[in-house]
């Protein structure tokens, strides 16, 4: 079962970590004060922003999960890129950044206090700081405990040096570090990866080939022959494919509610595009980003697809690990493919891919954590800002520092909690997802609807939230065998699979949002003055924006290009 | 600040050598080298990072020149 690695691949591990570090190490003189450590100075150019954008998205678990649910679900797991994800990052690109970018705000809950008040701010801080360190430390943990089924790591030992690692380089040089490595990770991850889709198509014999060995495997699950290898085709009703969802779900849910809910408002990632060098980059960041994010699909979901083929191959010799209960673990998917697949020097490749995903992912919970800390929540509560600017920037960039060693030291704390109650870490994850689409619903309406008030903003956000709680507390996925699934107040409805029911979760959250955040506008004062929103809002704000160059270059003509690949994507893939 | 195509450029190129090279000495490995269909992986990837790592380099480089 172990996999045993050669000293090849040892050194390519090696090599990678003293490049991640060295350009924190090289960084480091530029780091001078808090806006340098924490905003990037505003300084990146639009494709290394770009490409970070996406970076930090392609976590440990988008790799790891994404290829598990193209082994579960085929390629319907594609929705989560061109229905999922491309629409949102189109709508940020051109309608929400200039107002994002132009109000001068440092992190998405300073939007939030800029456009509605402290307490709207206040709420989602906290609970986004929350948030991300769960992430990062399930994040890890995963990781961790990868490497030591498959590779038989001590678990503690690769643990503490992928955590210091990521300190190391994100101590140095703050958010620049982590944005240029992500560019790094980035290309890591593609080169890394790529053999196993070749290796893996040429083993099943192309695409056609992949279809014919499908077929049996689709009709015995009782499903049409090509459901695995078509994405719209088969989702009139949610019997009719394994992800147990219909276009509506899909379109709604997925499409609409959880991809913009998480796109457009989610500061670990919008935080790449905040760093961009002036507004106009700051537009192209989503949709430069867009570009690869397209096609990340035949890199992860694919090579997942031909491992069911593979598993249903005695012949292959290709196993899953199973868990406790004897269930396979899907997520080890990508590993057990490179185990399959790599001989020594490109199997070291293939993990360090694995690695930098890894890092990529937590570096953005650490460098977004430490910027709402030090903003959101130091600077306004604990320390304002006083009248010696020297002194201040000084101290905050301390602060900033010190915001990141213990945002590592809290995800290493939280790793160690899933380790003893994991069934408790999931259960917090699966809440604090839920924050996203109800701020959704409340920074889009801030943004085109002058009248919104902040009194509004913060009952919806947070009825918003609560409501997202009572209906995973009263619903259940079929099979479920724990309370962390749902149903820990009642059991009022089953859904078929988890799938649809945080797809609902995440519509009634949203609902509610609007409704709550609308309702209460028509009768509550608005506090601020037309001034006060001058670049916050849609009609308060001059379209003045000086677009040069060639039409494929401005953000308009590149959300075109990204617009009709998606569609021609989809189409071809139907 | 910095051309993060300059350490991405040095790093794959490095790794590309040191792949290609592993690639060659171990090219009358035919057993190794069963789990990838019997193509020599390591030559192929370890030319197309190298490829990709002076790419980068080249436009790094020539930028700064101009």
């Amino acid at each position: 079962m172990k996999l045993e690695l050669s000293w090849i691949d040892y050194l390519i591990m090696i090599i990678y970590f003293v490049f991640v570090l060295g350009i924190g190490w090289f960084l480091k003189k530029y780091m001078k004060n808090a806006n340098a450590f924490l905003e990037a100075g505003r300084s990146i150019p639009a494709w290394v922003a770009g490409l970070a954008f996406i970076s930090t998205n392609l976590g440990a678990l988008e790799v790891m999960g994404m290829t598990g649910s193209g082994m579960k679900y085929g390629m319907l797991t594609t929705h989560f890129y061109w229905i999922g994800a491309i629409p949102a990052m189109i709508f940020l690109a051109l309608f929400m950044m200039p107002f994002y970018y132009g109000s001068k705000a440092r992190s998405v809950p300073e939007y939030l206090k800029l456009r509605y008040d402290e307490k709207t701010r206040a709420l989602n801080a906290i609970l986004f700081a929350v948030m991300t360190i769960l992430a990062s430390g399930i994040s890890m943990y995963a990781m961790a405990l990868l490497m030591e089924k498959v590779l038989g790591w001590d678990f503690n030992l690769s643990l503490w040096i992928s955590a210091l690692i990521v300190l190391g380089y994100t101590y140095l040089g703050g958010l620049s570090s982590a944005i240029y490595n992500e560019v790094l990770q980035f290309f890591i991850i593609v080169i890394g990866l790529l053999p196993i889709v070749f290796l893996s198509l040429k083993d099943v014999g192309g695409w056609s080939g992949l279809k014919e060995s499908l077929a049996p495997i689709s009709s015995a699950s009782g499903y049409a022959p090509d459901t695995f290898t078509s994405t719209w085709k088969y989702t009139s009703e949610a019997t009719a494919n394994p992800m147990g969802v219909e276009w509506f779900g899909i379109l709604f849910g997925l499409g609409f509610v959880l991809s913009f809910g998480y796109w457009c408002t989610n500061f670990l990632i919008v935080q790449r595009a905040f760093a961009a060098e002036s507004k106009a980059a700051a537009r192209k960041v989503p949709l430069i980003g867009a570009l690869p994010k397209m096609f990340i699909p035949f890199l992860i979901i694919i090579p997942g697809v031909i491992a069911l083929v593979l598993l249903n191959d005695p012949g292959k010799g290709f196993v899953l690990p199973l868990d406790a209960s004897g269930k396979p673990i899907y997520d080890y998917t990508i590993i057990m493919l490179l185990k399959q697949y790599l001989p020594a020097g490109v199997l070291g490749l293939g993990i360090t891919a694995l690695l930098a995903s890894f890092m990529s992912g937590m570096a953005g919970n650490v460098s977004a954590f430490n910027t709402v800390w030090t903003y959101d929540i130091y600077q306004s509560y604990i320390r304002k800002r006083t009248s010696n600017e020297a002194a201040d920037d000084k101290h905050y960039l301390r602060v900033g520092r010190l915001a990141t060693i213990a945002g590592v030291l809290l995800s290493i704390a939280s790793a160690y909690i899933a380790v003893k109650f994991g069934n408790l870490m999931d259960f917090l994850q699966t809440i604090f997802s839920m924050i996203n689409a109800p701020l959704f619903a409340v920074i889009f309406l801030g943004m085109f609807w002058k009248r919104t008030t902040g009194h509004a903003a913060f009952t919806g956000l947070l009825l918003g939230f609560l409501m997202a709680l009572l209906h995973h507390g009263l619903t259940v996925p079929a099979g479920a065998t724990t309370l962390v699934k749902g149903g820990w107040i009642a059991s009022l409805h089953t859904y078929p699979v988890e799938m649809a029911q945080n797809f609902w979760t995440a519509i009634i959250a949203f609902t509610v949002a609007t409704f709550v955040t609308v309702g209460l506008t028509v009768v509550t004062k608005q506090l601020k003055t037309e001034d006060d929103m001058h670049g916050l809002v849609y009609s308060l704000t001059p379209r003045t924006l000086a677009e040069t160059g060639p039409w494929y270059q401005r953000p308009v003509g590149l959300a075109i290009i990204v617009g009709v690949i998606c569609v021609i994507l989809s189409i071809l893939f139907w | 600040m910095v051309d993060i195509r300059i350490p991405i450029g040095f790093m794959f190129s490095i790794l590309g050598v040191l792949i290609t090279i592993f690639g060659f000495i171990t090219m009358s490995d035919t057993v190794m080298y069963q789990k990838s269909l019997g193509l020599n992986v390591n030559v192929v990837m370890g030319i197309l990072m190298l490829v990709f790592g002076l790419i980068m380099l080249f436009f790094a480089f020539r930028k700064k020149k101009a």
